[in-house]
């Protein structure tokens, strides 16, 4: 076949890709660690807290958005709040808002698993000392259930960095919606393509070495 | 808001269009499990029992497709092949999605099978076992039961990922709603109906997993 | 005297840079029942596991009933192929410290497996051989229990009856008590204790001095890799001739 490999249209508009790269990081930082984890926390102590409301609600919330495709969350998200609602939203917000808590479902079940697999002794200690049921939970619980939800979480936090490409459908312009415009401007399938995913597998790796780094730096020592 | 009587009047025609999308979701995620489980498995058995040419290429492979969005992997499988071997959509959106499945099945298997003790392989050894029949009768079966949570929750991840096939004009239920919606600018309705068929798919996935899973649970 | 049913000659077995057998030579006769002691790291374990094939080794040959086993004989020392390393591995029948059951097999599974599937019997043919093995360890009423369902002591029997119906030449135990809760070590060493009476040609490492001493018919003190003193059991308890082994047998439990 005579397909000649011909990066120079790619590295033309390499800045492009580059910006769309930053933008989906940017979408994910601020859904997932900022927004998703506030309601992954708040969801995950309502999933283990003692009234029966609170926890049918928190797993009502996470057995609907685990088992919705995210295409489908941003779409309804993007379409229907706009028409049906005349709530007015531009594409990113849409999406971030749609990530936020596609995300917070997700690490629900993070922050369930790391509760549950404490010591029953852990909050009974900090009790015995005289802190109240709120204090034990910011101070003992907390620190030790985020040091045992970190790998989770960085495993987590690099899936949805992934699903920001999904945003490429409703035109938010990250790198896989601008690797299909150069795509369809230039046809350098090959080279284009390549590029992208070369692009977000290396993010993933720095992303999963960066985290394994604040994980050795925040480890209990034993 | 919700027009169940308008809803009524318009679901009618659009009954067939509904379950043929539903039916290609399944078709199309099926498939891609059912191959993606076959290539998974021959990507677990080179990671783990390969020589080293193998091993080093079969681990780049993984670390690529694992590491790009099947978003990515659904646009360039259509992009590049129809443009190379002239494949219909459903057949590159039936590779990405296989490629997919193959990459989370093989990572999953392999930690099953590097999971197992020593001492299994030592006592079929031992016993005389040959190593395909170690693997066959001895590990293979405990691996399977290892990785079988993790490949339910692919295959629920592959049903998600089928809607994305909707960009490259495969008409499974995303797409059927999304034109049926531009008729009759009925969103709300017919969107939760999609979110609806999207959720029982997914949760009767889950469910029988765990079933299956309960079945073969070794007694303790 | 009769023929030697195994024979070890000048084992060699180095792990890396390490040497951990610097020329091991034993025999057995049919019927034999030998211990070998020795402290932690002496080779006595890897020794064992070179008779199962479970370790190469560099130098030196293995022969069971004359054949030599696991490489081709010198000069042209060749490892030999593997279906054929599997049937020589189930000349002799090993048990393992961690028991090592199949945990998806029930107990009458885990001892049929290598009936059906090396020997190639008959399911039926290979029930009744798994049974009647199951039986002699006592496990007979719990061969339907899965190894999850039954005790160390419980396993590391069902594990015995598996080595032991594939009627190997020798069987090979390698502290075969050590994982066990104290409690539990009895109705183990009393199973070995009546395979031996049976005749059954027996190679054991383990640290149970009373055991060895009133079980084997041999004895045989490793140390850094070699035999040091071998004898039978009175001569090497009461009368050690090396140093090593007084030391080692004033600080072992009996």
């Amino acid at each position: 076949m005579g397909y000649q490999l011909n990066f120079a249209p790619v590295w033309r508009d390499f800045d492009l890709l580059l910006s769309g790269l930053a933008l989906g990081l940017v979408m994910a930082i601020f859904s997932v660690l900022v927004v998703g984890n506030l309601i992954g926390l708040a969801a995950a102590f309502a999933m283990t807290s003692r009234s029966t409301a609170l926890r049918r609600i928190a797993s009502a919330y996470v057995t609907i958005i685990r088992n919705l495709p995210i295409f489908f969350l941003m779409l309804v998200t993007f379409f229907v709040l706009p028409q049906q609602f005349g709530i007015r939203i531009d594409k990113v917000q849409a999406f971030v808002g749609t990530l936020s808590i596609y995300a917070g479902a997700y690490l629900t079940e993070v922050y369930r698993g790391a509760l549950l697999a404490l010591p029953k002794g852990l909050r009974e200690a900090g009790l015995a000392i005289g802190l109240t049921e709120g204090q034990t939970r910011l101070w003992v619980i907390l620190p030790v259930m985020l040091r045992n939800a970190l790998p989770a979480l960085s495993n987590n936090f690099i899936s949805l960095f992934k699903d920001t490409s999904v945003a490429a459908a409703i035109a938010v312009p990250e790198l896989t919606f601008y690797a299909r415009q150069i795509n369809n401007n230039t046809f350098r399938v090959i080279e284009v393509w390549s590029v992208c995913s070369l692009m977000y597998v290396a993010v993933c790796y720095l992303i999963a070495a960066g985290l394994r780094v604040v994980e050795r730096r925040l480890a209990i020592p034993r | 808001m919700l027009d169940f009587t308008r809803f009524f009047v318009e679901i009618y025609p659009a009954r067939w269009a509904i379950l043929e999308g539903v039916g290609m979701t399944l078709v199309i995620s099926f498939l891609s499990i059912v191959l993606g489980t076959i290539l998974g498995i021959g990507v677990a058995l080179s990671l783990v029992y390969g020589g080293r040419v193998q091993r080093f290429a079969v681990r780049a492979f993984l670390e690529y497709v694992r590491g790009t969005p099947v978003f990515v992997l659904i646009l360039a499988c259509y992009y590049l092949l129809s443009q190379l071997v002239q494949l219909t959509p459903f057949q590159a959106g039936l590779i990405a999605l296989t490629v997919f499945c193959s990459s989370h099945v093989g990572e999953n298997l392999r930690g099953a099978l590097l999971a197992l003790p020593r001492g299994q392989t030592e006592a079929a050894k031992a016993i005389g076992l040959t190593f395909r029949q170690t693997f066959v009768y001895v590990l293979a079966p405990q691996a399977l039961r290892q990785a079988l949570p993790a490949w339910i929750n692919t295959a629920s991840e592959l049903v998600k990922a089928s809607t994305l096939l909707s960009v490259i004009g495969v008409v499974e239920l995303m797409l059927t709603t999304r034109q049926i919606i531009a008729r009759n600018f009925m969103s709300l309705e017919f969107y939760c109906l999609a979110g609806i068929i999207y959720f029982l798919i997914s949760f009767s996935i889950e469910r029988l997993g765990r079933r299956v899973e309960r079945r073969i649970a070794l007694p303790s | 005297m009769s023929k030697p049913v195994l024979e070890i000659l000048g084992l060699h077995k180095k792990f890396k840079e390490i040497e951990v057998l610097k020329g091991v030579d034993l025999e057995m006769e049919p019927g034999d029942v030998v211990s070998v002691i020795g402290s932690s790291g002496s080779g006595k374990t890897t020794m064992l596991r070179c008779v199962n094939l479970l370790e190469d080794f560099e130098q030196g040959s293995i022969r069971i009933d004359g054949e030599e086993i696991g490489y081709t004989a010198a000069p042209q020392r060749r490892r030999r192929k593997e279906s054929e390393i599997a049937r020589q591995r189930s000349m002799t029948g090993m048990v393992f410290q961690q028991f090592n059951l199949f945990p998806h097999l029930s107990a009458l599974g885990n001892v049929t497996l290598g009936l059906t599937k090396v020997k190639q019997l008959p399911k039926a043919e290979a029930t009744a051989i798994a049974e009647r093995w199951l039986e002699r360890v006592g496990m007979a009423e719990r061969r339907n229990h899965y190894p999850g369902q039954l005790s160390g002591g419980q396993q590391q029997r069902v594990a015995i009856a598996r080595a032991i119906a594939m009627n190997p030449k020798v069987m090979l135990f390698d502290e075969v008590t050590s994982a066990l809760d104290p409690e539990l070590v009895n109705e183990v060493l009393n199973v070995i204790k009546s395979l031996a009476a049976d005749g059954m040609t027996m190679l054991l490492v383990t640290h149970e001095m009373k055991f060895a001493y009133e079980v084997s018919r041999r004895v045989v003190f490793m140390n850094q890799g070699r035999i040091e003193e071998q004898g039978a059991p009175e001569a090497v308890f009461h009368n050690p001739q090396s140093k090593r082994l007084a030391d080692f047998l004033k600080n072992a439990k009996f």
